[in-house]
């Protein structure tokens, strides 16, 4: 059984105004196959802490530890900790012009496996990834995102989630200006990878709804660089209710 | 890439340049000349101002339908028609040279024509050439420049009204190599020019095409493709002359500079005459760092004296690897090194899908990618070190 182990984890950030404090000591534990949803107001380090446990380099780490099956990731550099096993689906994907999403997609697909995938079937798995997710066949030969609407840019985000078949996934807001139809579709999409590949999830959202395709096992409210309570699906419908107000008094907010 | 707004530089209306074939009408170089402002001019000094070797020389070609190559008089009627010297080494190359290499475009779908030229050698040489597209032709002419050369040239291109011609000119020199090339070009009506520079190796290269677009309907495709290692100076400067109604340019270069003391300049004019109404012009020079110790200078220049255009744009930018691209193609599992590759040859990759042939695509391909892998090794030891 595989484990994504974050433990008492401390990030900071560079700014103008000097270094800034984000995330002051994050604890989850994810288990293969387990989906964790992680909600909390605007501003209080989500995005952070899928940048720090993808090892972006603007976030310094300062305190704690990020463990892949006892393996400290914090070490190892970017392309290594995806190499273990580790994936981000990025809530603002970046474009790069030139490079075609076919090719980008077959080097990755390589770089990750240490060989070329076998032509044939690697053909035939893009294909029916592609049509379950609605992309049309265009998108290969489209540069990696460039052009792309926001909706096709979470969906290519969730295409290379099936493709690549890491082990955790963090989606960072992967749900965020999807309509309903391409919602139910991504959302497929990351319930077929945790059907076939036992993939643990680490889901980041504003909303309650995408939460009701992919069903979470916990769900955590995240304040002020912190887990600051944790619960079963209810607690997200309760969020949805409420807003976070109740954790914001007393909190720690800049 | 960070996004320089790029200052507009008047330098003086273009027009009305120095233009003669006469070298004792050009003042000695000094180097404080704009034309002359940034090239090392102790390296090329010479080709302004000394004798050059002036007879023809031997080059290779491939038989192609629909295309005829052939040595003309300098006398010849079609010398000179397409532009005369604006600068001091392209007029004391007019003057020297014994022969004019005539390459003409007859055919209305000529094959591909490919003409290597690798025998310069390392004596200071003079050179003409004449590239003619007839009235409603269209074809593909390649010049291939390999070996050494201390060379200043003129290469004329009269593109036929309603023909569509391809020049490719691609510098793959030995590193000692200097090469000044000035291009003019005369586009017809209704008639297309696509003017593709590729330069890779050599110490001095320039080449600086000159585009009149003389007649209603002309138009023009000029692309430009640098990637500069440690000590090498790579220059080109469009000047776009839309003299006539209705005319259309764009301009897009793109350059990788990697290494100490790597240095390219690109200086893209576009006069909009009186006469051209309904001009549709855009210009733009994107520059790529991959190191430290390299400078890339580029100046996009307008001028419009009509009113009365469809548009006129330009865009220059000179940056760093984006970080954030690295970070994404990195997060996905791909090594930096492989990461930079990508971004390089995604970069370049728009400007060599325009050159239009295909075999020719294919090899350039090759060629940046064997940079890529150059600059990567300099990169990696100077890390090391
Ligand atoms: N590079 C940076 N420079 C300065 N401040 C930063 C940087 N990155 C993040 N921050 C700050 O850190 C805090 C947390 O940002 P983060 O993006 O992690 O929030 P979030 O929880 O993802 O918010 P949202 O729900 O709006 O996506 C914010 O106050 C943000 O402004
Ligand atoms: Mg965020």
């Amino acid at each position: 059984m595989s484990v994504l182990k974050i433990e008492d984890l401390h990030v900071s950030v560079e700014t103008e105004q000097g270094t800034k404090q984000i995330l002051r000591g994050v604890d989850l534990t994810i288990g293969e196959g387990e989906t964790h949803a992680i909600m909390g107001p605007n501003g209080s380090g989500k995005s952070t802490l899928a940048y720090a446990i993808a090892g972006h380099p603007k976030y310094q780490v300062t305190g704690g530890s990020v463990q892949l099956d006892g393996e400290e990731m914090l070490d190892k550099s970017v392309d290594e900790r995806a190499r273990a096993g580790l994936f981000l689906a990025m809530q603002y994907p970046v474009e790069i012009p030139g490079v075609s999403v076919s090719n980008f997609l077959r080097t990755a697909k390589t770089a990750l496996d240490g060989e070329a995938p076998p032509i044939r079937s690697w053909i035939k798995d893009l294909d029916s990834s592609m049509t379950a997710l609605r992309m049309d066949r265009t998108f290969r030969e489209r540069n990696v995102n460039e052009g792309f609407s926001g909706g096709e840019k979470k969906r290519h985000e969730i295409l290379q989630l099936e493709l690549l078949k890491p082990k955790f996934a963090v989606l960072d807001e992967t749900d965020s200006g999807l309509d309903v139809d391409a919602l139910k579709i991504v959302s497929e999409g990351v319930n077929r990878a945790k059907e076939t590949t036992g993939l643990g999830v680490l889901l980041i959202t504003h909303y309650n709804r995408i939460l009701r395709y992919v069903k979470p096992d916990f769900v955590h409210v995240f304040v002020a660089g912190r887990v600051a309570e944790q619960g079963g699906p209810e607690l997200a419908v309760r969020l949805e209710n409420e807003g976070y107000d109740r954790f914001l008094t007393g909190a720690n907010v800049e | 890439m960070a996004l320089a707004s790029p200052a507009f530089v008047p330098v003086q209306t273009r027009s009305e340049r120095l233009a003669s074939t006469s070298v004792t009408d050009f003042p000695a170089v000094t180097g404080l000349e704009f034309e002359w402002k940034f090239i090392p001019l102790a390296r090329v000094k010479h080709l302004t101002e000394g004798a050059l070797d002036g007879s023809p020389t031997a080059f290779t070609y491939s038989e192609s339908a629909g295309t005829a190559v052939d040595w003309i008089e300098p006398s010849a009627p079609v010398v000179g028609t397409a532009g005369v010297p604006e600068d001091r080494a392209a007029a004391n190359a007019w003057a020297a040279v014994e022969k004019v290499l005539h390459i003409s475009v007859t055919g209305e779908d000529a094959a591909e024509l490919v003409v290597r030229r690798d025998r310069f050698g390392s004596t200071p040489r003079a050179a003409h050439v004449v590239i003619e597209a007839a009235p409603n032709s269209k074809g593909v002419v390649i010049l291939e420049h390999h070996g050494s050369a201390n060379l200043t040239e003129n290469v004329e291109i009269v593109v036929g009204d309603n023909a569509q011609l391809t020049v490719v000119t691609v510098q793959e020199w030995d590193d000692e190599a200097l090469h000044l090339s000035s291009h003019f070009a005369r586009v017809g009506r209704d008639a297309n020019l696509r003017h593709v520079i590729v330069s890779l190796g050599g110490s001095v290269v320039r080449v600086n095409p000159s585009v009149h677009l003389v007649s209603q309907g002309a138009s023009i495709d000029s692309f430009g493709l640098y990637f500069a290692d440690a000590g090498q100076y790579f220059e080109q400067r469009p000047y776009i002359d839309h003299q006539a109604a209705n005319t259309r340019s764009r301009v897009n270069y793109k350059g990788a500079l990697q290494g100490k003391g790597a240095h390219t300049v690109w200086v893209g004019d576009v006069l909009i005459g009186p006469h051209a109404d309904g001009t549709d012009s855009y210009e733009q020079n994107r520059n790529l760092v991959l190191s430290e110790g390299t400078r890339a200078d580029s100046i996009p220049n307008l001028e419009i004296e009509t009113g009365n255009i469809q548009g006129a744009g330009h865009a220059s930018s000179t940056g760093r690897f984006d970080d954030e691209q690295l970070f994404y193609l990195q997060s996905r599992g791909i090594s930096e090194e492989e990461a930079r590759r990508l971004v390089v040859r995604g970069f370049l990759a728009e400007i060599i899908n325009e050159i239009g042939s295909p075999a020719l695509e294919e090899r350039l391909s090759a060629a940046v990618e064997a940079e890529l892998v150059q600059a990567e090794a300099v990169r990696a030891s100077a890390l090391v070190q």
